[in-house]
């Protein structure tokens, strides 16, 4: 069996990803370009705050301490949160928003259809219910790579920009740290290669659509699943938690 | 004899019928499938229920209701157990739902929820007003998590999806 700590760590890693981006997602409300995409935003957001929770849930529940989803999500410090770089990134302008999400879903899409056949039981059914979210965030976000991409020269330039500056993030998605290596020999997460095969061949096809290339020879960055991050994690926590931080156990 | 009758699966069956959803209030959460189970003991009744989506905010309103709704009327303690697997889909959708919501003005669901059905297919909707095909999607993500938006282009009324889940 793999180690307990393990499979909590590696929950955490799923779990604070979707909370981050969530709130990152969060921040549109009330500034998308159209109300429509404000409305898609948004709702995504709201898929992936859910997804957290029962992930948090799992994790809490693993841990034995008594503590809560909202005792993760709240009072955990930015070393200990084990989100994705990717995830932190600025939401920058459409663009950026659109290709950070592609990148996700393109990893998260066959790593969630995977996991549906976990040997942990309850990592299956947290994946049954969030491979069709997924669906539905991977199609609106291949969509837009597409327009984006194959649109008006001002759009190509501005996702082109967008994927220069994001790409180096995406290597630490498919790249297993020893928790993540731990379930994968256990059969509880499913293989990175394979994944990575899958992912590559989404991006592939929606870039060919879309007239754009994929740059090679990128330096990646790492460590998020480690706890080490950008500086950006901070404001983010700082904004996120601060009615719990400067009013410790208040309630909706 | 009353005290009989409401001891009954169906009696409290016909309560949870009364239950609706707070975000499409023509739907009782039987319509909309998400009751799993129903375990009537002596002092007690357990009920699962299955959330639509992860992220849904009216799941707990909807929690919240059954055992305020049901204490009430059996006086027993009533326990709700929320269960993930099998994970809810809108093919548990009850004819009557449906019905229920093309006359409220939302379309209901038209295939099945199959993941290569979401990302490969283009749905046809058909008005929920005016019957008319000639529709076209505004918004894969409309008003609700479950809800995408289309116009139709006959009538020329904007309306609401309950997409394929």
């Amino acid at each position: 069996m793999a180690s307990k700590q393990s499979l909590i760590d590696s929950i955490l890693i799923l779990a604070d990803s979707s909370l981050i981006l969530a709130q990152r997602l969060g921040e549109w409300c009330g500034h998308g370009p159209v109300l429509e995409q404000d409305m898609a935003m948004t709702n995504i957001a709201l898929d992936y705050i859910g997804r957290s929770r029962l992930l948090y849930q799992y994790a809490a529940q693993l841990q034995g301490e008594g503590k809560s989803e909202d005792d993760l999500a709240f009072l955990r410090d930015v070393g200990e949160y084990k989100n994705l770089l990717l995830v932190e990134q600025e939401n920058g302008h459409f663009g950026h928003t659109v290709i950070r999400q592609f990148f996700l879903e393109a990893f998260q899409f066959p790593f969630y259809d995977a996991l549906q056949n976990s040997q942990d039981q309850t990592l299956k059914e947290i994946a049954s219910k969030t491979i069709k979210e997924t669906a539905y965030h991977l199609k609106w976000s291949t969509e837009w790579v597409i327009r984006l991409g194959d649109g008006t020269e001002e759009s190509h330039q501005k996702i082109k920009t967008a994927i220069t500056d994001l790409v180096p993030f995406t290597g630490e998605l498919t790249q297993a740290v020893s928790c993540e290596k731990e379930l994968i020999d256990q059969n509880i997460f499913p293989d990175y290669d394979e994944i990575k095969r899958k992912m590559d061949a989404l991006i592939n096809t929606a870039f060919k659509q879309a007239g754009l290339e994929l740059p090679t020879q990128v330096y990646m960055h790492q460590g998020g699943k480690k706890g080490l991050h950008s500086e950006l994690l901070g404001y983010i926590l700082s904004d996120m938690q601060f009615l719990q931080r400067a009013y410790p156990g208040l309630e909706w | 004899m009353v005290i009989e009758q409401k001891n009954t699966k169906e009696y409290i069956f016909s309560l949870l019928e009364e239950v609706c959803d707070p975000e499409i209030p023509v739907l009782s959460i039987l319509d909309l499938g998400i009751v799993r189970r129903v375990d009537l003991l002596e002092n007690q009744l357990e009920i699962d229920i299955t959330p639509t989506y992860t992220g849904c905010p009216a799941m707990s309103l909807i929690e919240a209701t059954i055992k305020a709704h049901l204490e009430q009327m059996t006086q027993k303690t009533v326990i709700i157990k929320t269960v993930l697997s099998p994970a809810w889909t809108t093919d548990w959708i009850s004819e009557s739902g449906k019905i229920k919501l093309k006359e409220y003005g939302i379309a209901a669901p038209q295939n099945q929820a199959r993941i290569q059905n979401i990302l490969f297919q283009k749905e046809q909707v058909a008005c929920p007003r005016c019957e008319s095909l000639n529709t076209v999607l505004v918004a894969e993500f409309g008003s609700t998590a479950c809800k995408s938006l289309y116009k139709c282009s006959d009538c020329l009324e904007p309306f609401d999806y309950f997409k394929c889940h």
